[in-house]
């Protein structure tokens, strides 16, 4: 993605409906004005410094658990779970989690701690586009660790009228 | 694919059709192969709807709760007054609607009869239509019903209403120029842009679609089609969504009602 | 008052690690979103969500536009005494909601 290109942020509801696969019924092609999201490195970079500083993020010991294929971008289900004995001299600290191209890297950041018991959270997130959703984790000794999943997001076939 | 079904093909599904004219269009979903859009659910979506405390469904039915025994109207008077504890009065209600209504000489829906009932006992003003208050009362009614089978009344006086719901499904209408059975009877279980079609029955409404991020009717669900199919949709109210319902409702006969449903 | 729902069981054992639910209902405005004319529709989220057991804080959520329209939240806690859950949610307008709800440990 180079500088010179912009974020094109079409309002959802004016996208029509993508080429139907009913070609039996003879419909012509319709025209796709996909909002076309890039991902902004910059930002989600940002994002998780604000988070972990300088220091290295690395993968493993957190399971992030989202639908391959979302049926509905505005409302998947996020489920982050962390490997951890959560005792009071171990245990996770926070829990946060970014979307790679939304408008805004964060979906959200949860503080835990050993009162926890189990480090697993559960909520419902929007998605712009087809993305990657990164889930990091701090544990008390001062490391981050993450998973990364990749989610497709679809559009609605029959799309409402825009607000 | 041809939109006029042979004789020869919906003659088994005419045997179950006693008394409805038969009407070139698509053949029925079998019974027995009907499905709950339920049934086409991720299993996050359907875990969604399985609890009560993740649904958010049941937040405009805790709504409902509260406008159930709330006074108002010239009349002063709450639902609760005249048909007690709803879990009773209410069971198996929703999935008997809509009901013919001697006074109008036709059916009517159940966020109609609610809107009645609350003009001629309550003396209140009307709800408007898609309001959160109607809404939510409806929604409260609707979950009385849960579980129950869908079971339209057996009564002579709607089957013009039905007829003419059967005719607005089987009707190719807006610039696609499609019907309802086109998609819903003819492709339910293929995909279109990226979505399952459902067979699309009422079952579970009013629901939380995770398009609307709301509670929404049958109503706006329709226009939604309407729109999509780049029709003008009809006005909220308009007997033409009732009629359509009429059929929608005998169509799911015997379906379990699963208000308030979660769907994509 | 926005409408609340919580489950978080009446009983537990002691030490027994308890799952706890909530959702509320709000719009969470995500501030992306422009009506059919164009105009930019105003911001309006709960951003921070807290919960405290018999007055001591186990659990703080940061939530963003991200999160989706009547924010769910599953977590989870130690049962450790009888007592009584707070939950807030604050945000955009001033908003703020308290709900509680009570836990026997045995």
């Amino acid at each position: 993605m180079t500088d010179t290109k912009r974020l094109y942020r079409a309002n959802r509801r004016q996208v029509l409906a993508g080429a139907t696969v009913l070609a039996g019924l003879g419909l012509p092609a319709l025209q796709t004005a996909r909002a076309q999201l890039q991902a902004n490195p910059a930002a989600l970079a940002l994002a998780i410094r604000k988070v972990a500083g300088d220091a290295e993020v690395k993968t493993g010991r957190v399971k992030l658990d989202v639908p391959p294929l979302s049926e509905n971008g505005n409302s998947v289900a996020l489920t982050v779970t962390v490997d951890s004995a959560m005792t009071p001299t171990d245990y996770v600290k926070s829990i946060h989690v970014f979307a790679e191209k939304n408008p805004q890297s964060n979906v959200i950041s949860v503080q835990l701690g050993p009162r926890a018991g189990q480090p697993t959270i559960q909520t419902r997130m929007r998605l712009a586009d087809t993305q990657d959703i990164i889930a990091i984790a701090e544990l008390s000794d001062g490391t981050f660790w993450r998973d990364v999943r990749s989610v497709v997001v679809t559009l609605g076939a029959c799309l409402e009228d825009p607000v | 694919m041809s939109v006029v079904t042979s004789l020869r093909r919906l003659a088994p599904a005419a045997a179950l059709l006693t008394g409805l004219s038969i009407i070139a269009g698509h053949a029925e979903i079998p019974l027995h192969e009907r499905r709950s859009g339920y049934a086409d659910l991720g299993r996050d979506t359907k875990a969604m709807q399985d609890d009560d405390t993740a649904n958010p469904g049941m937040l405009s039915v805790l709504d409902g709760e509260a406008l159930w025994k709330t006074k108002t109207g010239d009349a002063g008077r709450a639902c609760v007054d005249c048909h007690g504890d709803a879990r009773t009065s209410m069971k198996g209600v929703a999935a008997r609607y809509p009901a013919f209504e001697p006074a109008r000489g036709r059916p009517v829906n159940l966020d109609q009869r609610i809107s009645i009932c609350r003009a001629e006992r309550q003396q209140a003003k009307p709800l408007p239509y898609e309001s959160k208050e109607l809404l939510a009362l409806s929604a409260f009614v609707g979950m009385q019903s849960r579980g129950a089978p869908v079971a339209p009344p057996d009564d002579e006086r709607l089957k013009p209403f039905r007829d003419a719901g059967r005719a607005a499904y089987d009707r190719r209408q807006g610039q696609l120029n499609l019907s309802c059975g086109q998609c819903h009877d003819d492709n339910w279980g293929k995909s279109l842009a990226g979505n399952l079609i459902p067979q699309a029955h009422p079952n579970g409404y009013p629901l939380y679609r995770l398009e609307w991020q709301s509670i929404g009717s049958l109503q706006r669900r329709l226009r939604n089609c309407m729109t999509g199919l780049r029709a003008e949709p009809y006005e909220y109210g308009a007997p033409e969504y009732v009629d359509l319902e009429v059929y929608l409702m005998w169509r799911a006969r015997g379906m379990p009602m699963e208000t308030p449903a979660v769907r994509p | 008052m926005a409408r609340a729902l919580i489950n978080v069981p009446a009983k537990a054992k002691r030490g027994e690690v308890i799952a706890i639910k909530t959702l509320i209902s709000h719009v969470m405005e995500s501030g992306f979103r422009h009506t059919s004319v164009g105009a930019r529709i105003p911001r309006d989220i709960i951003d921070t969500f807290v919960c405290t057991y018999n007055g001591e804080e186990i659990f703080r959520a940061a939530l963003h536009p991200a999160i989706a329209a009547n924010p769910f939240i599953t977590f989870h806690t130690v049962a450790a005494e009888s007592g009584t859950f707070t939950f807030q949610w604050t945000g955009d307008g001033g908003f703020s909601q308290t709900e509680t709800a009570s836990i026997v440990v045995e």
